[in-house]
């Protein structure tokens, strides 16, 4: 087709593909006219002047036969011209040079114009792309957030409320103190502390009560076998392996011990300066276990810790124990090179 | 006469610092008591801390123990609190050990002149350390710093005065 325009149409807007030039009404779009771009003999620009806009003159071939109708039936102009009144004509001499460089129309066919002229519009499209995707890991994150807010949200009423408990049921065991014994033991066992049972007896809870009675049996024997005294590390072990199941945790054992003066069990909890905890019976007597260290060390002149161990049946550290006790009271003193430490009566 | 080494000698407990507070009392009062009275029978007036450590006293062979540095030093210490000791460096490696304190020596010298009834005379140092006079009385052979040193304390005392003559010292008594 050609199209020979010798008088200005409306303002539009031209569009170039691939295969076509288009002219589209920028009023009416349903007005638009293209033509391929294989007759385009060849083009030149105009540059812009006083008063004159910046056009492309562009030289079209003859008339195939086979040319649809166009808005005009015959021009004696052999060229059309495009004005660009506002801008883009370097731009579209550009790219028209391109086409008409490349002929494309040549090896593939004439489809759907594809708009390649206003480049901003496709950038936008590949924005949408990711910034999209960025918002919504944005949106899920912020989702994330206000979720655990809110969890932790009823938690924290939930501890608030359970202060105001705590706080109430102080108040009432202060209250009743001695009176009842029945409502302050079962406020101990829900596992609140009685301001009053902690300062006199340790802060305890029904189950360390019970595993205090419980260890009170299991030790008893054990104890007398080894002269009244265990470490508590030896406690830890012989028990959790009665046990077998339902482990105590090394807290609850410690936790328990402390509870036996206040229960009046035959045990003691005791830890020594150099703080190694012992568990010992209460009928054991510390003036006496001195008289008799310092009564075999009197007798064998001197002693190891290992010696005094092996004399006793006791385990070496707790035989150390007794004897750094004795020399605490001045009743030894001490011989120490590199044959070891040895224990003396004290002569001095 | 040889010395007598104390039953602590051969206590081996003797030769290590004791952590009872008591214990270490009365150890400490036994080591000041050996190391001045061997002192006092070898006549010894200085010690070096290195040699010390080598020295019978500190070290006996016979058990095989032997006082740490450390605590020599701490017996040292002892001593100097004490007055009977002096450090002649900074560094503490020597000292003059002074097995009678001056203020003892003072007297023993003002007791000897008080004696021979030569109070308001005038003595040369060397007359009162090295002179014939002298001979058999424990100050014999006093060396001289510890013999000023017993003279200021007599001085100090209002016993005596010192007097700088052209050739050395001298002492006046009262």
């Amino acid at each position: 087709m050609i199209y020979y325009f010798m008088f200005y149409l409306d303002v539009g807007v031209a569009l170039l593909s691939t295969h076509r030039l288009i002219w589209r009404d920028v009023k009416n779009h349903e007005c638009c006219i293209a033509m391929p771009l294989s007759q385009i003999l060849l083009f030149e620009e105009q540059a812009a002047g006083i008063g004159k806009s910046a056009k492309i003159v562009i030289h079209l071939q003859a008339t195939p036969a086979n040319k649809e109708p166009g808005p005009y039936q015959h021009s004696k102009y052999s060229f059309i011209k495009l004005s660009f009144k506002e801008h883009g004509q370097i731009e579209f001499y550009r790219r028209l040079t391109e086409e008409m460089t490349r002929k494309r129309w040549e090896n593939t066919p004439a489809s759907q114009p594809i708009p390649i002229g206003t480049g901003s519009q496709a950038g936008r499209t590949r924005a949408v792309g990711i910034v999209g995707i960025e918002r919504k890991i944005e949106e899920k994150r912020k989702e994330t957030d206000k979720n655990i807010s809110e969890a932790f949200e009823d938690l924290s009423k939930l501890m608030v409320k359970a202060k105001e408990m705590v706080e109430l049921s102080r108040s009432i065991a202060n209250k009743i103190k001695d009176k009842q014994f029945g409502l302050r033991s079962y406020l101990l066992s829900m596992g609140i502390a009685d301001p009053v049972t902690r300062e006199t007896h340790g802060s305890g809870t029904h189950y360390h009560m019970q595993l205090a009675k419980q260890l009170d049996d299991m030790l008893q024997a054990p104890l007398e076998e080894r002269g009244g005294m265990m470490a508590l590390t030896e406690v830890y072990c012989l028990v959790n392996r009665a046990r077998g199941m339902e482990l105590l945790s090394p807290e609850d054992l410690v936790n328990a011990c402390k509870m036996f003066e206040s229960l009046k069990l035959p045990l003691r909890l005791r830890v020594f300066d150099s703080g190694v905890m012992v568990v010992q019976l209460q009928s054991h007597s510390e003036e006496e276990m001195i008289a008799s260290a310092l009564d075999n060390v009197s007798d064998k002149g001197s002693l190891t810790a290992e010696e005094f161990a092996k004399l006793l049946g006791l385990s070496v550290l707790l035989s150390k124990e007794r004897l750094l006790l004795a020399e605490k009271m001045g009743h030894l003193c001490r011989d120490d090179s590199v044959e070891g430490l040895r224990f003396y009566p004290n002569l001095f | 006469m040889s010395f007598e080494w104390p039953w602590q000698y051969s206590f081996p407990p003797f030769f290590t610092l004791q952590p009872n507070v008591d214990t270490r009392q009365k150890q400490l009062a036994a080591w000041c008591s050996l190391a001045l009275s061997y002192c006092r029978h070898h006549k010894l007036y200085t010690l070096d801390v290195m040699e010390a450590q080598e020295s019978p006293v500190f070290n006996n062979k016979k058990i095989e123990r032997k006082l740490s540095m450390e605590a020599i030093q701490v017996v040292f210490e002892e001593l100097r609190k004490k007055g009977n000791l002096d450090w002649l460096d900074k560094n503490k490696s020597r000292c003059l050990v002074m097995w009678r304190r001056p203020e003892e020596w003072g007297k023993l010298i003002h007791q000897w002149v008080s004696k021979i009834g030569m109070v308001n005379s005038v003595f040369t140092l060397y007359e009162l350390s090295n002179g014939d006079d002298t001979e058999g009385e424990e100050f014999h052979g006093l060396e001289d710093w510890m013999l000023l040193r017993s003279l200021q304390a007599l001085q100090a005392d209002g016993k005596a005065e010192i007097i700088t003559m052209d050739d050395g010292k001298g002492v006046k008594f009262f």
